[in-house]
């Protein structure tokens, strides 16, 4: 602890402490237990944005952290507004983002007496958090949130909740902050096992097609350049999962797309046929591995994981290394020696047939709008933008159709898979990357999940374009019951059931509609220049489908190809 | 197959909850729980009876040492360790039975610690097997409550778990 320690307030001190930890915006909703807290707030220099529900401050937390690699902050109220954190604490959670959720409590007195506003959020968030506390002595407060943003944004990153008893913000303390952390339980591995580096270069270089799986944690660890080189270094192809999407650029000609449910047919060929799977930062989830038995089973396991616990979860790993991925990468590319392109050629050549014998496709002829085409649209309207989703249809459709040269660029509900996820998302995008164009891809049913942040957006002035694929279903459901429900399309029909362009504008933001393959240019052009909050309402081919899909639970190389033809 | 787990925490407010919620929410089962406060008042230790195969242990291990306030988690092997459980029973007992019930009580080496005129409370320790053996001769004569504490281990020898 420093020496000099100054007296002050609770609520003051959870100000001072979060101007020691670099907190340049909170996300949040005031309320009853908050009042302290925002009073402070009121006299601090901390950029405080309003939302409108409490769930998208924890969206928008978690966007600002995946768009800048800090730890995102979330602020809500006792009871009601704690439990409306919940969604978006075990978003963050699924996904690994380094989060710091603040929530009001009654005060310590009333604790447990059912009081107004009073919910044990310490106890429902236990299963979503990394970690969680309930500060019951104020003199703790420095302590805690230090050890909050350390729990957070290290080892594998994720959400840390504190709860705040009112009469906490109220008490007078002595502050000092301390310099460093203690705990003993808590001591994450950065380095490789030299041991086990050493083995799987061994396997590297025996491996006649190797493949690299990398996932989420690439992005987690900034391993970007390394993963790389590290392809580049031994001429493998790299498939990234949903969340690893920018972990490696799209265009790359060892790039081979996404895995899994909706994923390429080369890259889930080249996993079912491939001799060495380097999973890196990645964890197996069912979305990727289909039929577990069946998952690349012709291959050697080797799995570089920050988390101890996800080796051998799923599938059994042969060759284990638990560390960083930008650490054990670049030990990696010191210790496995080069491999000539030629050495692979056969395994480049066979994928790069796959590759041309079954590219992504769509069919684009018809009178209808195309949501690929839109996508593509977007792409060229802006190369280097931020791509956040909603969950659906249009959120593979971005996965697959846009492409991305830079980490941190595609933003997307993973795990979770949460609707109503990308416009609070793309709002936190877009406060902590305000130069970066910021779209969020949406459906029309995901976007109604949260569409009173309009309001967050236009007041706080950020411009965020959302681009609607309204197809008046809520798509991929309607998918499912088209394939394995004869078309029974129970409860899935949202048609006319609001007009968004007219939303936008009640809200003070741009509406635009586009309902020709014509507009689709014009329209995007006019929402980059705006400067505005923008809503682009795309009224897209209503039955049009993901393609490729390996249905839930069969091999990943049993893939259908469902586009639509004339 | 059942494993014993040596679990150090920190003694903080919600430790338990987060152990034992982990095993609701993994969807492990666990069999018996014991926790109490070791030689250093800020730790506690939990012995956990789990049951599964060698992979369920190994991720129950892991997730157990993911929490922060997990310290140290051991698996404890049944020949490395002393594994003890204490029970309280109270048996239905009057003047005609007293004595082959004090009889069975000495043979297993546990004490009575209460008499009644129709009932006594016997505490025994030991192994599961042993508790389940003397509950056995016990029955007949009408066993009116039970109360175990569920397993607690040690390794053996100056290793420490």
């Amino acid at each position: 602890m420093s020496e000099n320690t100054r007296k002050m307030t609770g609520a003051r001190a959870i100000i001072e402490c979060l101007y020691e930890e670099n907190v340049e915006v909170i996300f949040g909703y005031p309320g009853g237990a908050l009042l302290q807290i925002y009073d402070e707030i009121y006299k601090s220099d901390l950029r405080h944005i309003l939302v409108r529900h409490e769930q998208a401050a924890a969206h928008a937390a978690e966007g600002y952290a995946r768009a800048t690699g800090k730890v995102g902050v979330c602020l809500a109220t006792s009871g009601p507004g704690a439990t409306n954190l919940v969604t978006g604490i075990a978003n963050a959670y699924m996904d690994s983002i380094p989060m710091v959720a603040l929530t009001g409590q009654v005060p310590r007195s009333m604790i447990g007496n059912d009081a107004f506003q009073e919910a044990n959020i310490t106890g429902i968030t236990m299963p979503i958090t990394k970690h969680n506390y309930l500060v019951q002595d104020a003199k703790d407060l420095p302590r805690i949130i230090k050890e909050a943003f350390h729990i957070a944004s290290t080892g594998r990153p994720g959400p840390v909740l504190i709860d705040l008893p009112k009469d906490i913000t109220t008490e007078e303390i002595e502050f000092s902050y301390p310099d460093k952390v203690d705990l003993k339980g808590y001591k994450p591995t950065y380095k490789g096992n030299l041991q086990q580096v050493k083995r799987a270069a061994s396997a590297i270089e025996k491996a006649h097609r190797p493949l690299i799986y990398a996932g989420g944690g690439i992005l987690g660890s900034n391993a970007s350049e390394e993963l790389l080189q590290f392809a580049e270094h031994i001429q493998t192809p790299v498939t990234t999962t949903l969340t690893g999407i920018g972990g490696f650029p799209t265009q790359h000609p060892l790039y081979i797309g996404m895995p899994g449910m909706h994923g390429t047919k080369y890259a889930n060929y080249a996993i079912q046929e491939c001799d060495l799977l380097i999973a890196v930062g990645a964890r197996f989830d069912d979305r990727v591995t289909g039929k577990l038995a069946s998952f690349a089973s012709n291959a050697k396991i080797l799995h570089i994981d920050i988390d101890p616990a996800e080796i051998s979860k799923n599938i059994k790993v042969d060759i284990p290394i638990v560390g960083d991925a930008k650490n054990i990468l670049s030990s990696l590319n010191k210790y496995v020696n080069p491999v000539e392109h030629e050495t692979r050629k056969e395994w480049l050549d066979r994928i790069e047939g796959w590759k041309k014998s079954y590219p992504l496709h769509y069919v684009g002829e018809q009178d209808g709008l195309k949501p690929q085409y839109i996508i593509e649209q977007v792409y060229e309207a802006c190369k280097d933008a931020i791509i956040v989703t909603e969950v659906g249809q249009h959120q593979m459709w971005a996965a697959q159709y846009y492409k991305f040269s830079q980490p941190r660029s595609f933003i997307t509900s993973g795990g979770l898979g949460t609707m109503g996820y990308g416009y609070p998302a793309a709002i936190g995008a877009k406060v902590g990357k305000p130069d970066r164009v910021v779209f969020n891809i949406a459906g029309d049913g995901s976007f109604q999940m949260n569409s009173q942040e309009i309001a967050t957006a236009v007041q706080n002035d950020i411009p965020v374009i959302v681009a609607i694929m309204n197809n008046g279903y809520l798509g991929m459901v309607r998918q499912w019951q088209e394939l394995f429900f004869e078309k029974r399309y129970s409860h899935t029909c949202i048609r006319d059931s609001v007009d968004f362009v007219k939303l936008a504008q009640a809200y003070g933001a741009v509406g635009i509609r586009v309902e020709k393959t014509s507009e689709v240019k014009p329209a995007l052009e006019k929402a980059m220049d705006s400067g505005k909050p923008v809503i682009i309402d795309f009224i897209v081919e209503c039955e049009e489908n993901v393609s490729p899909m390996v249905p839930a639970g069969a091999p990943i190389n049993e893939i259908l190809d469902l586009e639509r033809k004339e | 197959m059942r494993h014993t787990l040596a679990v150090l925490v920190e003694n903080k407010f919600g430790v338990l909850s987060r152990v034992a919620g982990l095993f609701a929410r993994r969807g492990y089962n666990i069999d018996s729980l014991a926790v109490g406060v070791t030689e250093d008042p800020n730790v506690s230790r939990m012995t956990l009876v789990v049951r599964g195969d060698d992979h369920v242990v190994e991720q129950v291990s892991k997730q157990l040492n993911k929490l922060i306030d997990v310290i140290r988690v051991t698996d404890l092997g049944a020949d490395e360790s002393v594994e003890r459980e204490l029970a309280l029973i109270k048996v239905k007992s009057d003047k005609d039975t007293r004595a082959e019930i004090i009889q069975i009580v000495d043979i297993f080496r546990a004490r009575i610690v209460d008499v009644a005129s129709k009932s006594i409370i016997i505490e025994v320790t030991g192994d599961e097997e042993k508790i389940a053996a003397i509950e056995k001769l016990l029955k007949p004569f009408g066993i009116k409550e039970l109360v175990r504490t569920g397993r607690i281990a040690l390794t053996r020898g100056s290793k420490s778990s």
